[in-house]
Parts: structure tokens; sequence; C-alpha cells
């Protein structure tokens, strides 16, 4: 057996002003990691800071990209975050989200000609639906073959990927469109109205926003909420309260399910305006991320999700305006995720210094 | 500390003038409680020294210090009369400092000897083989290094880890409440053991806060109560009574009992109940008939781990049992045998677990947050939200109704000693005003103090007619509370004795097997 000269220990108590040091951390090691990839490929380290993470503040069209791409990672992320409370790690947002989209589409595409009032609605209840089934087959599997839920959603991703490509070059294909693997374009009525002229800016942050305050109230205030987070924290306690473990496990997945498949119909309303080969550009991945750096408390995650928007929007500047690759957004989001789970390490617990093992020495550290 | 150094003179104990062991004015603060407050102790070679303390009242803190899991705040810690800093557990063994926990670790799938050697780097399990055969000769403790840990009984096992820290060749052996997971005849040999140590010149600490014991077999006893060294005395020079009251600073209050008067109709019933558990190393239950009247206790005795877990989960609805066999449990006259806690509870059951920690409560948790675990039903919860005032409401009305020891409702349930919990969760089941209450090991690990009063609410709560079903390996504990008692034997369940007739040969008797007709009797369980 190796003997690590150091030790780990728990830090008890004392909470309070702590939560904020490891998001806080992380972003800043983000933020400097960031601009040192970007000035080795060439751009000044100033410049690189300045696109990555001051452009998107810098006119009202950029900032309207960040909130935008807000919305669906809160929508995810406060999702997530019930379950993952729970401890069941829905890690299939992007597969959700991908049927929400093609969900949301169906309307659309074969009433493509309708100015009904009933449209948006309809496609939101669709695409939630197709989002909810696809987690389905996860809750399922894991309840009656207890099948790992992180897997199976995991799979699912991709399934829900190639389900889209097929569509989109075949049954859904715009029949005149050349060819192009993507549907026809969506009426006005399936559009969601714009918040702010002269941005992309629509409602689906409106709906976050309260999905935000919604997830407030469930996870502090809601039985059922209270329910599925004593099931994480303690599963025998819950055995013993007579939690059902298999309702915790159905209902996380469902909520997840619901909420990604909202975020692809918002994404096909919304900035596509039809669906595509790519609907999203991770988003459901990055959800996750968001999740953890708000530490699984919905207020966390609202800034969480902010400051990930402004990744990607930072790194879409950086693309254009200075032809850093595109690889960087995912780069920056994996160094998010490792920091915040580093820097959790050291604030949950101390490292000590082992002190040396043999007896002289022990007897020579004299106190004081 | 006049009393002390008045003690350590009458005394002249140990080799020599130098102890072993010397703590001086050791300061340990944590941030809600000064845990240990102005320490001081001496211990001497081949001496068997207590440390007796209600929970809560410090003994843990100060194993830790010495034994380095924690460093002191301020204060001395001297060995041999040299100042030493003891910086990790690894430090303690080489000085010559050994610790059995009371909770062990060892791995149930390795041999005896395959565990002892992943803590003796260097050492092969066959090496080790002869030592553990020889030490376990010398000092009494006869063990099987081949045998899988799995297949031994508790007292066994402890045999394994008093083994285990014995091939360190300890100076000072620290034995943490280590009766506790005994049945009543596993502790004479454990003694044997202690004083056969002693003689061979290790000191021995001693923690507990059973009077009887310390009185039986310890030389010296240091008296702790919040955090600071009340006393040391001789403790074959006191009373039973005048221990309690240095302990706890006041009399016990003894629990007053008049005869049961329980209804007919049975409130919590068994009907040939057998029960095979999913875990491959429990124990099956066959053919149990059981019935618990409104107004009366009954108890179940026995060795651990002859049925008791898993009963307690049969009962509790934390295992249910398959559709057909539905009518083998009844709850205030509803069957259901495989309706889930939660339903069960609705009949009025209430259950204490005998884990606190991760079942009873949830240690991240405050004991507000801990309330509403099985108190929701009781108003807690309006059209889906919870009401805080009123879960927070009944939070405080059972720190204060069970005197529990914390900071306020908002405290972390993990923050609070065994005991405190224990109050707590016995305060909150009792709280539902169940119609039936099932306690698992209702005193275990708890301080003199707190049993009494804990026995007293149990015994008050069945005077309200409520059926109450305790289940103990603490044989005085059940003869005291119970009105009727059975023992339970590898999973079969002997017939009940009424108090009056109940006594220790007879259940000692049972506890063996001796109500069992057949083979299985012949191979009875020594622990």
């Amino acid at each position: 057996m190796t003997r690590t000269p150091w030790t780990i220990e728990p830090r008890l108590g004392g909470a309070g002003r702590s939560v904020l040091i490891a998001p806080v951390a992380a972003m800043s090691v983000t933020v400097l990691i960031g601009a040192a990839i970007t000035s080795s490929l060439g751009v000044s380290p100033l410049r690189a800071l300045y696109f990555l993470y001051i452009a998107p503040f810098s006119t009202l069209f950029n900032f309207g990209e960040v909130l935008l791409k807000t919305a669906p990672l809160l929508l995810i992320a406060q999702a997530l975050a019930i379950g993952f409370r729970a401890k069941i790690w829905n890690v299939g947002g992007e597969g959700q989200l991908i049927l929400g989209a093609i969900g949301g589409s169906l309307l659309p595409i074969f009433f493509n000609d309708s100015d009904s009032m009933l449209m948006l609605p309809g496609m939101i209840a669709l695409g939630m639906t197709c989002g909810m089934l696809w987690a389905a087959i996860a809750a399922w599997l894991r309840v009656r073959f207890n099948a790992n839920e992180i897997l199976v959603t995991l799979m699912l991703n991709s399934i829900a990927l190639q389900l889209l490509y097929y569509l989109v070059s075949g049954p859904l294909r715009d029949s005149t469109g050349y060819n192009f693997p993507q549907s026809v374009q969506f009426p006005d009525s399936a559009m969601l109205p714009l918040l702010i002229t002269g941005t992309r800016l629509n409602a689906s942050l409106l709906v976050g926003l309260a999905a935000t305050a919604f997830a407030w109230f469930f996870v502090e205030r809601s039985m059922i909420g209270y329910k599925l987070e004593v099931g994480g924290a303690a599963p025998n306690a819950a055995r013993y309260a007579g939690f059902s473990e298999t309702h915790a496990v159905w209902l996380s997945l469902l909520i997840g399910g619901a909420a990604a498949g909202l975020a692809g119909v918002f994404e096909v309303a919304g900035p596509l305006g039809q669906l595509q080969r790519v609907v999203s550009p991770g988003y459901g991945f990055a959800a996750i991320i968001v999740a953890f750096l708000g530490g699984l408390n919905p207020l966390g995650i609202l800034f969480a999700a902010v400051f990930v928007a402004v990744i990607f929007v930072g790194g879409d500047i950086s693309q254009t305006s200075a032809g850093v690759p595109y690889a960087v957004n995912t780069i920056l989001q994996g160094v998010l995720l490792v920091s915040y789970i580093a820097a959790r390490l050291f604030v949950d617990y101390r490292v000590r210094l082992r002190a040396p093992l043999r007896f002289e020495r022990a007897q020579l550290q004299w106190r004081h | 500390m006049d009393a002390n150094a008045s003690a350590n003179q009458a005394l002249n104990l140990g080799k020599g003038d130098t102890p072993l062991l010397e703590l001086v004015g050791v300061t340990k603060a944590f941030p809600s409680i000064v845990a240990n407050n102005d320490v001081s102790l001496s211990v001497f070679s081949g001496e068997i020294h207590a440390v007796l303390g209600e929970n809560g009242a410090g003994k843990s803190t100060l194993m830790k210090l010495i034994y380095g899991v924690l460093a002191p705040d301020s204060g001395q810690i001297r060995w041999q009369g040299q100042d030493v800093a003891i910086g990790a557990p690894a430090q303690a063994r080489s000085l010559g400092i050994g610790m059995v926990f009371q909770h062990f670790s060892l791995l149930e799938s390795l041999t005896v000897a395959e565990n002892i050697s992943l803590t003796m780097p260097g050492e092969t399990p066959r090496g080790l083989e002869e030592r553990i055969a020889e030490i376990g000769g010398r000092f009494g403790l006869p063990i099987d290094p081949r045998a899988l840990v799995h297949s031994l009984s508790v007292g066994q096992r402890q045999r394994v880890e008093i083994v285990r820290c014995l091939l360190q060749r300890p100076r000072l052996l620290i034995m943490d409440e280590p009766t506790s997971v005994l049945p009543p005849t596993g502790i004479p040999a454990l003694f044997e053991t202690i004083r056969r140590l002693a003689s061979d010149g290790c000191a021995i600490l001693f923690i507990s806060h059973k009077l009887e014991e310390i009185r039986a077999l310890c030389q010296r006893a240091t008296v702790m109560r919040g955090g600071r060294v009340i006393a040391t005395v001789r403790p074959a020079e006191e009373t039973n009574e005048t221990l309690a009251r240095l302990m706890i600073g006041r009399d016990i209050p003894t629990a007053a009992r008049r005869p049961p008067r329980p209804a007919t109709t049975p409130a919590l019933q068994l009907r040939n109940l057998d029960y095979q558990p999913a875990d491959p190393f429990g124990t099956t239950l066959k053919n149990i008939d059981l019935t618990v009247r409104p107004g009366e206790i009954v108890g179940i005795a026995g060795v651990s781990g002859n049925g008791q877990r898993e009963l307690a989960a049969v009962l509790s609805g934390e295992a249910t049992l398959p559709r057909a066999m539905r009518d083998s449990l009844s709850i205030a006259g509803a069957r259901c045998g495989d309706w889930g806690a939660d339903k069960r509870r609705r009949l009025g059951l209430a259950f204490v677990p005998e884990e606190r920690n991760g079942r009873g409560a949830v240690p991240e948790m405050s004991l507000t947050k801990n309330s509403l675990l099985t108190a929701h039903r009781f108003g807690m919860v309006r059209r889906g939200m919870i009401a805080f005032a009123q879960v927070r409401a009944y939070a405080e009305a059972c720190i204060k109704d069970m005197d529990v020891r914390c900071s306020g409702p908002g405290a972390e349930a993990r923050s609070l000693s065994g005991g405190n919990l224990q109050k707590f969760i016995i305060g909150r089941e009792i709280g539902l005003k169940p119609k039936v209450l099932i306690v698992s090991q209702p005193t275990w690990g708890v301080d003199v103090g707190a049993a009494a009063t804990i026995r007293r609410r149990i015994i008050e709560l069945r005077d309200s007619g409520t059926a109450v079903l305790a289940i103990s390996d603490e044989l005085e504990e059940l003869l005291e509370i119970a009105d009727r008692i059975h023992v339970i034997f590898r999973g079969r369940l002997s017939p009940s004795l009424v108090r009056e007739e109940a006594d220790g040969a007879l259940i000692g008797g049972y506890m063996t097997g001796g109500f069992v007709g057949g083979h299985d009797a012949r191979t009875a369980v020594t622990a």
C-alpha cells in the first residue's frame, strides 16, 4: 500500500459564505485559461479576453444573444438540478431537447399555412411530451431492470441525433428545398414573439425565469421536492419514511425530459424557424455544467446559466472576429466543470499534510 | 482539580512516578461547542482506567485527541513524560497507542487473517495466522484466522478488532464502549481479556457509561460532564448512585411503572410469518407469531444477528411482503403485509430504527427538516407546500420535551451526539401519538440519564394506550420496561414470558435456542 504524504478531511459547519468560493474560483480559472488558449493561437491576450468575455456585452445585439442562449440553459439546468439533488443522473438533456424539437416541429410542418392561435401551445405540448417520452425510456429501464440511468440517457442522446438526421433527410424534409436536410420554414404563428427589437431575444427567457421561480419553490418549499432531496441525501431514511424511490426516478426524469423538450421547441420556434440537422450547440450537455456550477441551487443556476451563455457567445465572436476555432468553446466548458469540481474538493475538504510515520520523529515533534 | 490530585496520590498507581500518558489542561473547541475544557488525565502502565460520562460529555473528542484524529487547541499531551504532538492515528500507533472502535471496520467477504493483513503492510495472511492464534491463546481471544468474517458473531468480530490492535503491541489500548455490542454472556470473557492485558503491563482506557461494568473492572475512573473533568475516583469505592450523580449532576429518575392494562384487540399482529430477506447474509424469519395489544410493552430479546434487524424491517414496511402474504401482518386491524412504510404509518405506526444517522434522520438536514420526515402528515403540508412554521414548532417541542442538547431546531442532525439524536427521534415518533410504536435498540449508546428518560417516556406512552414493541440486545432494559418478553433465535421467536416469570436463567436458555425443539438447539450460537 502506498501512503500519500497528505490526507483530506471534511470541513464541518460554516457552510455560509463559502458556497460562492468554488463557482467564483472556477469562473476565474476559466477566464484565464480561455485567454491563454486563445492567445496561444496568435491572438494577443487582451484581445482574447475582450472577444471572449467583454464583446458579448458590447452591443445590444450581442447581449441579446447571451440572453437568448441563457434561456435554454436555464430551463434545462433547473430541471436537471432537481433530479441531481435526488441523485438521479439524467445526462440526456441533449437527446430530450432534440426530441422536443422534433415533436414541436410536427404541427408547423404539417399545418404550414395555419395561423391558428393554438399553434404555439400545441407545439409546446407536443414537444414537452416527446421529451418526456424520451426520458421515460430511461426511467422505465431503471425502475424495471435497475438499468443505470446515466448510461441509458447518455446513449439515448446518440439515438436521438440519428433519429433527427433520418427525419430531416427524409420524412420531414422540405420537398421544395433543393434536397437540403431541413424542414420547411415555420409560419409566423409558430414563432415565439421577440422581446427586444434589434435582437433575436424571444419570450423563452421569460419562461426560463419563470422556471427558476418555480424551481425555487419546488426545491425549498414543496413536499415533493423535500422527498426527492431526502432520497438523494439518505436513501435509507427515504425508505424508512416510506418515500418511494420509483416515484423519485420517474418524477426526476420526467421533469428533465419536459424542460429539455420545451427548450427544443423554443430553438425551432425561435432562432432557427425550422427543423435542421443541428438544433442545439450542446445546450443539453452544457446545462449539466450550469447545474453544478450553480451549486444545484435555483438562484445559483441563474447566474451560472448567464456565464456559460457568455462563453457560448464569446466563443462565436472569437471565431468570427479572430479566427479562433469553435472547439475553444467546448474546451472552456470542460475547463469550467473540471475546475469547479476541483474547487469544490478544496472547499468541502481540507488537505492536511500527514505527520511522518517513524517513532523517533513522532517523539521529536514538540508542541510550540 | 483537587479531587484529581488527591485521588492520584491516594491511589499511588503505576510503575514509577511517570504516567504512561498524561494530558494537562487540554482544550478543544468546535464552532458551536467547547468539547473539552481544560481536561487533565493520567494513565499508568498496567492500569484499567475508565472514562465515564454522558453522551456529549466530551469522551469521544478526548479519545480522538489521544489517538491523533484531532489536534488540541491548547494544553499538553505527554507520553512517558515527554510532550508530543500526535498528528495522525498512524503516529499514535507508532507511539504504542491502539484503539478498538465501537463500529468495526472489517470486510465481510474476507477471512480474519486477510482482514488483519490489510492494516499490517508487508504481512501475508498466511504469515499472520500463527501470531493471531498465539495472541488469541495468551489473552483469551479464541479466533479462527481462516474464518470468513461474515460468519462471525458480533462478539467474535470484536475479538478480531482487539487482536488486530494487539498485534501492534500497544502500550495503551483505548476501548470505546466495547460491551455495547456484546450479549450479557460475552462480557465476562472480554473482562478477562482486559485484565490479562493489564497484568501484562498494557494500560487500558475503557470508555463507558455502564456503571456496574466500570465498578467491576476499573481501578480509576475519570468522570466527565459538559466537556470538563468533574472528578477522578476509585469506582470500587463508589455506588452506582454516587457515580451517576457525578456523571449527570443529579439523581437518576427511576421509571415508575404501573401494571399494564392491555386491551383485548391486538394492535399489531404477525401470523405464521416466514420471510427470506434479500440480503444473502441476513437471517430468515421462520414461523413467527407475535401479538402486541394496546397498552402493553412487548420486548424482543436475543443475541444480535438472530433476525432482529429483519423483523424490524418487515414490521416497519422498509421490507414488504408479497401480496399473497398480506394477511400475515395486521396493524390496527388492517391487513397490510404488502403495504409500504408510508401507508402503514397512516394506520398509526411509528418506528424508531437502530441506526439514527442516515435512516432515522438525514445527517445533513436540520432537525426541523428531520421532523418533516415522519411528521409531515400532521398539518405541516398544505396544498403540497411545507408550512415551515409548524414544522419548526414540532421540532422545538421534541427538543424541549426530550431535553435534546443542541443549538436549536436549525442544528444539523449529524452535529448531535448519538444519544441526543436518539432522544430527538424518539420524541418525534412519540409526538405522532402512534397506535403502535416499534422501537429498535431504544438506548444503544445512550447515557444513563437519557436512557432513563427514554424508558420513562416509552412506559408513559404505553399507559396512554399505545402498543409498544421494543427490540433490544440489552436484557436488563427489557426486564425493566417490558410486560412480556419473547426471545428471537435464528429467526424463530420463543413463546412469550410474562414479566414475572422472566428470569435471567430461563431467558439465557432461550437466547441459545432452548425453546427450539430438534437439531437447531444443539448447534446453538455462542458469542
